[in-house]
């Protein structure tokens, strides 16, 4: 597939040169940006799980157990900044999209080094703002709904510039990336040769790019409100509290795509690769990224069906959020086919992949209930919306953010993790995650409504449940990613330079890579997936 | 997509000789100039005619006449690529959109008051069109 | 390896050595790049229009009186101001793409120069609509800015003037220190037909502060 590779000096790679703690703050290497970020997101997964599992144990059982309502309010608000701003965003992007993207396309790095690391610092200065937020912990979920938001006294400035901040890096990240797909491919490296994780990527940085700005002012326009009551979202002045939640969601329905496509990518290129067979439909399968993109740029008022929009606009949003199923079950359909007939291996991360298959397929079954506008007035605001999310957030983005780690470890770090024990982990994660999220289905058609920290009796058998899953899930997460730092630490089960006999170029220079990338720029003759052809090694 | 080799040190030793951006004549800048200075006096005088709600479209329309000058001859946007084109007008695309979302909720919002009676107008309407009332 | 965070040698009129771009696809990648950004201000600014638009639907008439309150001389004043920055910021490319770093900087001075006449422009206007309490905290003819009892068209009018010409006037700041910074590489000889990015990306940025002038004068100050 490539031009021929002489082995870089394997002692030399970019973990280890150069060396220092000055070398790695002040890095422009799109690798070493990566594991930045690696690190500091998982801090915040860390953080934004405790608050979840401190929720969870107070809805062990009714009545006030561990925290009292303001409390209580504060927890989701916290969990769910910690999770979406600080953790799932920047997600797989940043880590993995940082890692791999010049990589893939035969580049030395992006397009814009010191900008990706300028990205990075804008992330931390964002974090440290929301960390200064936590002196009053902002009660108003993180949908910062007015007007409450206008009027509660907490620290509701600092939280909303925080996500303002991390809202800069993640268009600065978009906007490196776009340029780089565009400007560094390798010679040979035709779009039509471009692994999905590419394509899939290359959306994200679109929806990063355009969408962001516009959550952007609108959080400037709250602080304004704040600040000087301007009145457009304060209805006592004449203004729209409405008007709000529209310029919000206009973000935050294509942020959740920010959040699955590379997860679709990521998933695109394990399937293949464990199952000794071609991409299925490689074509569509790039396509619907893309149009996963720009459909998702016009449901965003799906989230507010009950808000008091008109009837007019209900239906029509009603109407197009259906629309947006039928790309990603293209997807589905086409990741199963390539499994079909193949030559299956069980690794870790096909089992994070093929979990992620059916983990997404309830995801998505369960957003057309959702989308229903009748069905929705009833389910609006109840646990059946918080586990059709955490399905797609969860158990699509995070866990194909572990599928990516397990999958790119060998690369990334130059050693093997323990197969087993991350076999075990994943069992954990899996039975844990459903666990905690399949009596939530339950609460939500029961009536169950969300962000209360009381309930009535007839719920407790469902959060009891529900309670223990999460902390089964807590704990194969914990397990999975100790195992990986473990073995990163530890091991002596060092990495071939393509332990799973990728096509694909990033398995095409040594593990770990040299801190430029390549020694010799490759030549790209072939696509990605010739799986299913004799390789080199005698495999298939 | 070029084909040339690099080894590890590029973009060292040959210079690059060829044009790098348009080069655009004095005369042309600056008889956009003159022409936006012309459409400013424009804008003005449009101001002063009422066209009742068209006001804003017209202003808008006539903006759009000035902010494209500006943008094909003062940025060269005129002899820039198709990806840059797609990523200067994508942005005006989703801002339509978002005008269309808050325009297709906020003017047909009914009072909640008669909401009931507005439902069953549409609920009347449906099954006329449906045959079915 | 030639990546380091702070490039400080440079030879006079030819391009930095980027390790993992030729010439030309440095130049284009840093366009692009700008485009990519100006598509972000856009859609910044665009957001403001929006709920510009919603209240201007929502209260026609209250809007055109508030907008009475505007003395649109000045605002047609500064959109000539802008009109021929921008000008000169397009002559300064030229200028660099003709191996005159001299006339770089002297373009980029006048249109620093213009961005200053703007900006002092604006402040007389600020200020003096918070002589005459139109200006959040103040009070006068209409009464206090922040009492309830104050026109709440005029107060949503005002406060989408003071952010959607604010968040202007601080993009004419940054648009400045960007013009600043070539105009300073340009004094030291860095520009030739060769090489003149930072001239080039800097003047499309100021492009843009002038676009999103063109459509905030009509809109404020004429139509209400």
């Amino acid at each position: 597939m490539t031009s021929h590779q002489h082995a870089a000096n394997p002692a030399q790679n970019y973990l280890n040169h150069p060396k220092g703690v000055w070398s790695w703050l002040t890095t422009t290497d799109h690798k070493r940006i990566a594991l930045l970020y690696l690190f500091t997101i998982l801090l915040s997964f860390f953080a934004g799980g405790v608050a979840a599992l401190v929720m969870r144990t107070e809805l062990m059982f009714p009545g006030h157990d561990l925290v009292s309502a303001d409390t209580y309010n504060r927890l989701f608000t916290l969990h769910g900044v910690l999770m979406i701003f600080l953790f799932i965003v920047p997600g797989i992007p940043a880590t993995m999209g940082n890692f791999l993207l010049p990589l893939m396309i035969g580049a030395k790095d992006v397009a814009f080094p010191r900008l990706n690391l300028l990205s990075y610092y804008i992330y931390v200065i964002g974090a440290l703002f929301g960390v200064a937020a936590l002196a009053n912990p902002v009660d108003t979920g993180w949908t910062f709904y007015t007007p409450y938001s206008m009027d509660t006294g907490t620290s509701v400035v600092l939280m909303t510039a925080a996500a303002f901040i991390l809202g800069f890096s993640s268009i600065l990240t978009g906007l490196n990336f776009i340029v780089t797909v565009h400007k560094l491919r390798a010679p040979g490296m035709t779009w039509s040769r471009l692994p999905v994780f590419v394509w899939g990527t290359y959306a994200t940085a679109v929806i990063q790019t355009l969408a962001t700005p516009v959550v952007g002012i609108t959080l400037l326009l709250l602080i304004m409100e704040r600040l000087m009551g301007v009145g457009i979202f304060d209805p006592k002045l004449g203004g729209d509290p409405v008007l709000f939640q529209h310029m919000f969601w206009f973000y935050s329905h294509p942020v959740v795509y920010i959040m699955v496509l590379p997860a679709f990518g990521v998933v695109g290129e394990i399937i293949p690769v464990f199952s000794r067979k071609p991409l299925f439909g490689y074509r569509i399968v790039c396509l619907s990224s893309l149009a996963i993109a720009i459909i998702g740029f016009v449901v965003w008022a799906h989230h507010m069906f009950v808000a008091g929009i008109s009837d007019t606009a209900a239906i029509y949003f009603s109407i197009i959020t259906f629309a947006v199923a039928i790309p990603t079950a293209i997807k589905v359909f086409n990741w199963v086919s390539t499994m079909y007939k193949g030559s299956i291996r069980f690794d870790t991360p096909m089992l994070y992949a093929m979990g992620f298959v059916f983990l997404f397929l309830v995801a998505g079954t369960t957003g057309i209930y959702l989308a229903a506008l009748a069905a929705d007035v009833f389910y609006h605001d109840t646990y059946f919306v918080v586990a059709h999310f955490h399905y797609t957030i969860q158990g699509g983005a995070v866990i194909g953010l572990m599928a990516a780690l397990h999958f790119w470890f060998p690369k990334m770090t130059g050693k093997m993790y323990n197969e087993t024990v991350g076999k075990i982990a994943w069992i954990l994660v899996f039975i844990g995650f459903n666990l905690t999220f399949i009596p939530q289905f339950g609460l939500g058609m029961e009536g169950m409504p969300r962000r209360y920290y009381d309930y009535l009796p007839e719920f407790q058998s469902m959060h009891s449940l529900s309670t223990i899953g999460a902390y089964v899930n807590a704990f194969g997460y914990s397990f999975a990613l100790f195992n990986l730092l473990w073995a990163w630490i530890f091991s002596k089960n060092y990495a071939p330079a393509n332990p799973y006999e990728s096509l694909s170029l990033e398995w095409q220079t040594p593990s770990p890579p040299p801190t430029e990338n390549f020694v010799e720029t490759p030549i790209v003759t072939d696509w990605t997936y010739g799986y299913g052809t004799p390789l080199k090694s005698g495999a298939h | 997509m070029s084909a040339h080799h690099h080894d590890s040190h590029s973009g060292h030793g040959e210079g690059f000789h060829g044009e790098l951006g348009h080069v655009v004549p004095y005369k042309t800048y600056l008889a956009i100039l003159i022409w936006l200075l012309i459409l400013t006096v424009v804008t003005v005088a449009a101001a002063q005619v009422d066209f009742g709600a068209m006001n804003a479209v017209v202003a808008m329309i006539i903006a759009s006449i000035k902010a494209l000058l500006v943008a094909t001859i003062f940025m060269h946007l005129k002899f820039e690529n198709p990806v840059t084109w797609l990523y200067a007008l994508f942005p005006i695309v989703l801002l339509a959109i978002l005008l269309a979302g808050l325009f297709i909720d906020n003017p047909f919002r009914t009072d909640p008051q008669h909401a009931t009676e507005a439902a069953q107008h549409a609920a009347n309407r449906l099954a006329v069109i449906l045959r079915i009332g | 390896m030639s990546h380091g965070l702070f490039r400080t040698e440079w030879v006079a009129g030819e391009p930095p050595d980027i390790h993992h771009m030729d010439v030309p696809t440095a130049y284009d990648a840093a366009k692009l790049g700008m485009w990519l950004f100006l598509a972000t201000e856009i859609l910044l600014f665009g957001g403001l229009f929006a709920a510009y638009a919603l209240f201007h639907w929502a209260y026609p008439t209250e809007f055109h009186h508030a907008s009475k309150e505007l003395n649109w001389k000045i605002g047609a004043f500064n959109t000539c101001v802008l009109l021929i920055s921008s000008f000169y910021a397009a002559l300064s490319v030229d200028a660099a793409q003709h191996n005159n770093n001299k006339k770089v900087v002297r373009y980029l001075l006048i249109t620093l120069g213009c961005g200053l006449i703007f900006l002092v422009v604006k402040y007389f206007e600020w200020t003096g609509k918070a002589s005459h309490g139109l200006f959040p905290g103040t009070s006068g003819e209409h009464g206090a800015f922040n009492s309830p009892e104050f026109n709440h068209s005029y107060r949503m009018f005002f406060g989408l003037y003071y952010c959607m010409t604010g968040l202007h006037a601080l993009h004419v700041i940054i648009g400045m220190a960007i013009l600043a910074w070539a105009a300073n590489l340009a004094r030291k000889g860095r520009f030739s037909k060769r090489y003149y990015t930072p001239v080039e990306v800097g003047a499309l940025y100021w492009h843009l502060v002038d676009l999103i002038w063109i459509y905030l004068f009509p809109l404020l100050y004429l139509v209400g």
